[in-house]
């Protein structure tokens, strides 16, 4: 496939993406996946999990995963081109609906729809969730790592990136 | 208008502010419009660079931070109004709440210079360190380091949609839509979109009732953190 035509699907994917990513970016991280490790073929899952973890050891939108993916797939202009289509057309979509939608705030059916939408994004995310530790998470003291993190969060307001430090040090002396 | 600016309280400590993907029903009309300050684009260009930067994990209490506390852009109220109109529409939430704040004070100029501010930084250090990754990802001790970390990882996401659920499973419909959305994802393979036009009609009806009410309380999120994507 010519480079050209990894950038268009690239452009085509994330726009997608972006105009269906209810919830936020990580509701379509299963999806995501899908596509890029299923359907095209651009990376193994366990690859794909490394560069989910890399976006958020690194500052800055969660969404950016999708910058690393456009990176390995096809160098800069693969990671503008997966930044932009990913960003832009939820972006314009939101300039345009913002204020008509406010109009709405009180009425039942948006009260509804966006209270019924939330459980399912949620159970969207929790699937992400299931993909990314079932392609990374291998061994006991990975799955032990993995479970310390979740607690954490779950349970304390104590910054995850504390536990990311850790892991990563575990990681170094191999124990992982 | 309420005036609800912590006056220069401790950061950290509103449960309101960070909840998640949820409707925020109670909400009144007031706080619809914003403080008629002047916020120009330079101003809109470095707050949200400085929020996108220091976001390690998720950027949205961050910028929440940012926004309300630091530099008074707006009431928590406002931002939280914002906040949820963002998480409804779709794409990455917190670029969605630079879009509108941008152009509340600057139109779609001030959007796109919002965005900007959020996104480039950022994006111009996933490239290096991915250009560090591409390079060296495969030497022995790199390889280790991620071991570790993408573990992490799984266990943040994995927290994050627990404590995004918390609130949400007090009701049967809640633990019903978001086991079904699990299922429809992982076990039938369907296409997200699939999924996600299956389950709403049904979804929505099952909180019709509810929204009918007169405080329409759909449940409260208690304090959860949640690390917006």
């Amino acid at each position: 496939m010519s480079e050209a035509h990894t950038l268009v699907s690239l452009a085509l994917l994330y726009a997608h993406l972006s105009l269906i990513a209810v919830g936020g970016g990580i509701a379509v991280l299963p999806e995501m996946q899908r596509q890029v490790v299923e359907l095209h073929g651009w990376m193994t899952s366990a690859e794909f999990a490394e560069l989910f973890a890399l976006a958020q050891a690194a500052p800055g939108p969660n969404i950016l995963v999708v910058t690393l993916i456009g990176w390995n797939v096809a160098g800069f202009l693969g990671a503008l081109v997966a930044t932009v289509a990913m960003t832009a057309p939820s972006a314009l979509l939101t300039y345009g609906v913002a204020y008509v939608w406010d109009r709405f705030r009180h009425k039942p059916w948006r009260i509804a729809l966006q209270a019924g939408l939330a459980p399912i994004t949620v159970g969207l995310i929790l699937a992400g969730g299931y993909f990314v530790t079932r392609a990374a998470v291998h061994s006991v003291p990975a799955y032990a790592i993995c479970a310390a993190t979740f607690a954490i969060v779950f349970f304390t307001r104590i910054h995850p990136l504390w536990m990311f430090a850790l892991a990563g040090a575990l990681g170094l002396m191999n124990l992982v | 208008m309420t005036d609800s600016l912590p006056a220069g309280g401790p950061p950290t400590s509103d449960p309101q502010s960070m909840e998640p993907a949820l409707p925020s029903p109670s909400i009144p009309s007031a706080g619809a419009e914003a403080p008629e300050r002047r916020i120009g684009l330079a101003e809109l260009f470095f707050g949200f660079a400085s929020a996108g930067l220091s976001g390690f994990g998720g950027v949205m209490p961050f910028a929440r931070r940012m926004i309300v506390e630091e530099r008074r852009w707006m009431t928590e109220r406002e931002f939280t109004e914002v906040l949820s109109l963002g998480q409804f529409l779709p794409g990455p939430n917190i670029a969605n709440v630079s879009v509108m704040i941008g152009a509340r004070y600057q139109g779609a100029l001030g959007s796109v210079v919002a965005l900007a501010g959020l996104m480039l930084p950022p994006f111009a250090i996933c490239i290096a360190l991915g250009a560090l990754y591409a390079r060296y990802g495969h030497v022995p001790a790199v390889e280790h380091l991620f071991a570790g970390i993408t573990a992490a990882a799984s266990g943040l996401l994995l927290g994050t949609a627990g404590k995004l659920a918390r609130p949400l499973v007090k009701r049967p419909a809640g633990v019903l839509f978001l086991a079904l959305a699990f299922i429809g994802i992982v076990v039938l393979r369907w296409h997200m979109i699939l999924v996600l036009l299956a389950l709403a009609p049904f979804s929505t009806a099952a909180y019709w009732p509810r929204a009918r009410g007169p405080r329409a309380g759909a449940p409260k999120a208690d304090a959860s953190k949640a690390g917006g994507p």
